[in-house]
């Protein structure tokens, strides 16, 4: 019984694996690389855009 | 799971990048630190006894206390102001430039992979031991693999339900050590616990207290972590010193408690060279209560699954961080569009946690966290002393100022010079090897590197010029 459980183990571990490489390549042939990497420090979404100004003004 | 696409951003700035979610609380802050930590209570502290005796280990847990508590305090005014993915990473890029930056990026990708690796590879080998305990020999690979793929899978799908779960998983494992505390009747002393017969003088003098320094970072080791979450965050100002602070108050208490109750149920020789690894769920086979073996094996399984989660979200930050300003190539710095977390940097590291939990001895991979996370500590008081030397108080917001500046920089300098001696008493080779490490990054990083980091941009917080400039 104990040998079943360590190879449903194996099994769901490759599953999960299998399923997030999936979404990778998903979202990367989707989405342009700009659109992944648009990431930036020091904006934040709760304030009003106006406040983030000095932040912008560096990029 | 938190499902934001890029459509849900309102401002016409916000829809041209995809940033992390703001979604995190104090109580998430608290999950992270607390959850990193706690597996040092339920194993690797007590080597700290093997070296120093249990006196050296409370000494060491007294130090390495006073050594966080001021990692807390910095960590907690610093992040407070410069709130952004890589901690301590982002800090160094705004107080003292950019190859302290990438050093520190560095030191705390290794702290957390290294840490993550030493988790996983427990917690898999918790479950053999659970088994074996049942009379069944099973081997221990394919759970390490499962909770890593399972912990990965959650800080993939956002990072809200990750830190979520770490704090009902930690808050979990805290209370197991509570419960034993209660279970071993420490208002009555000489009828569990026996301190009497098993405390002895130092056994090795003082140099095997300063030898023990190593391992009493263990009851601590990973604080720093909360403010890799700085960038997710709702009121950074208010719930990262509040996260960090009370997550410290929650360790030195287990702390306190794990070393109380271990060294009045066993003696030292044998916590020092505790072959099963974890001697809170030991001292809970000396009460020879069912219900305490069972909840401390639980909590110690609990506490190395937060741990290993906690640890995943944080070095996918410090690595996502470094990408994004170009310190490494740009593609780290993707965000996932429907669960915005920094899904190619998790999905690049876990292989190379695997890879370490499964193929390095646990010994090798600790000490490199350790050393990883001493040099980053030392970081700290110099990042500390030029934060207030160019922006004093007043000159800033900040959400938190500390109290006493310069002393807990100081007192935080002194006692990671003291613990590198520790470390050296022991593990000399390492952390020559170590060093040498980093120094070879360092010139691939100035001489080669450099040329592709966004040197002005980078810079990101709206602060006037610093004092002097």
């Amino acid at each position: 019984m104990w040998d079943i459980v360590a190879n449903v183990a194996w099994v769901i571990a490759a599953a999960i694996f299998l399923w997030m490489a999936w979404d990778f390549f998903v979202i990367n042939a989707k989405y342009d690389e700009n659109v992944l990497v648009s990431s930036r420090e020091g904006l934040d979404e709760l304030l009003p855009a106006g406040d983030q100004s000095t932040a912008k003004k560096k990029k | 799971m938190v499902d934001t696409t890029v459509s849900t951003t309102t401002t016409s700035q916000q829809s041209q990048s995809l940033n992390l979610l703001k979604v995190l609380g104090p109580a998430h802050i608290w999950a992270l630190g607390v959850g990193i930590v706690l597996v040092g209570e339920f194993m690797g502290w007590n080597y700290a006894a093997g070296k120093g005796g249990a006196f050296g280990a409370l000494i060491a847990c007294f130090v390495s206390g006073i050594l966080y508590t001021c990692v807390a305090k910095i960590d907690s005014e610093v992040t407070s102001t410069v709130a952004s993915a890589g901690g301590q990473y982002a800090q160094a890029k705004h107080t003292i430039g950019p190859l302290m930056a990438f050093n520190v990026g560095l030191f705390m990708t290794l702290t957390y992979l290294m840490l993550n690796a030493g988790d996983v590879l427990v917690a898999g080998q918790l479950v053999q031991i659970g088994a074996q305990q049942l009379g069944h020999d099973i081997p221990w690979q394919p759970f390490t693999v499962l909770f890593l793929a399972l912990l990965t899978l959650l800080n993939y799908r956002g990072v809200l339900a990750t830190l979520t779960v770490n704090f009902v998983i930690t808050a979990a494992a805290f209370l197991s050590i509570i419960i034993l505390f209660i279970g071993v009747k420490p208002w009555a002393p000489g009828e569990v616990l026996l301190h009497k017969e098993l405390l002895t003088p130092l056994p090795y003098g003082w140099i095997g207290v300063i030898a023990a320094l190593h391992f009493g970072m263990w009851f601590y080791l990973g604080i720093e972590g909360t403010c890799q979450a700085a960038e997710e965050v709702r009121s950074p100002g208010r719930a990262l010193p509040l996260g960090t602070m009370s997550g410290i108050i929650t360790l030195l208490i287990a702390a306190a408690i794990t070393w109380y109750v271990a060294c009045g149920l066993m003696p030292w020789e044998y916590i020092g060279w505790d072959a099963t690894l974890a001697p809170l769920y030991d001292s809970a086979r000396m009460t020879g209560s069912p219900f305490l073996i069972v909840l401390l094996f639980i909590g110690t399984l609990l506490s190395a699954i937060a741990s290993s989660n906690g640890c995943t979200n944080d070095q996918a930050r410090a690595w996502f961080a470094l990408g994004r300003d170009r310190y490494l190539p740009e593609w780290f710095a993707a965000v996932h569009p429907k669960y915005r977390t920094p899904f190619r940097s998790i999905l690049f590291l876990t292989p190379i946690v695997l890879v370490f939990a499964l193929y390095i001895p646990l010994a090798q991979i600790i000490t490199f966290s350790i050393l990883s996370g001493l040099l980053n500590y030392t970081f700290m008081p110099i990042n500390m002393w030029n934060f207030r030397k160019k922006w004093p108080v007043g000159s800033i917001r900040r959400g938190f100022s500390h109290p006493f500046h310069p002393l807990p920089a100081l007192t935080l300098l002194i006692l990671c010079a003291a613990t590198f001696f520790a470390v050296y008493l022991g593990y000399g080779r390492q952390l020559l090897a170590m060093m040498a490490f980093y120094i070879v990054a360092s010139l691939w990083f100035a001489f080669y590197r450099y040329r592709y980091v966004k040197r002005g941009a980078q810079f990101t917080m709206p602060w006037p010029k610093p004092v002097g400039y």
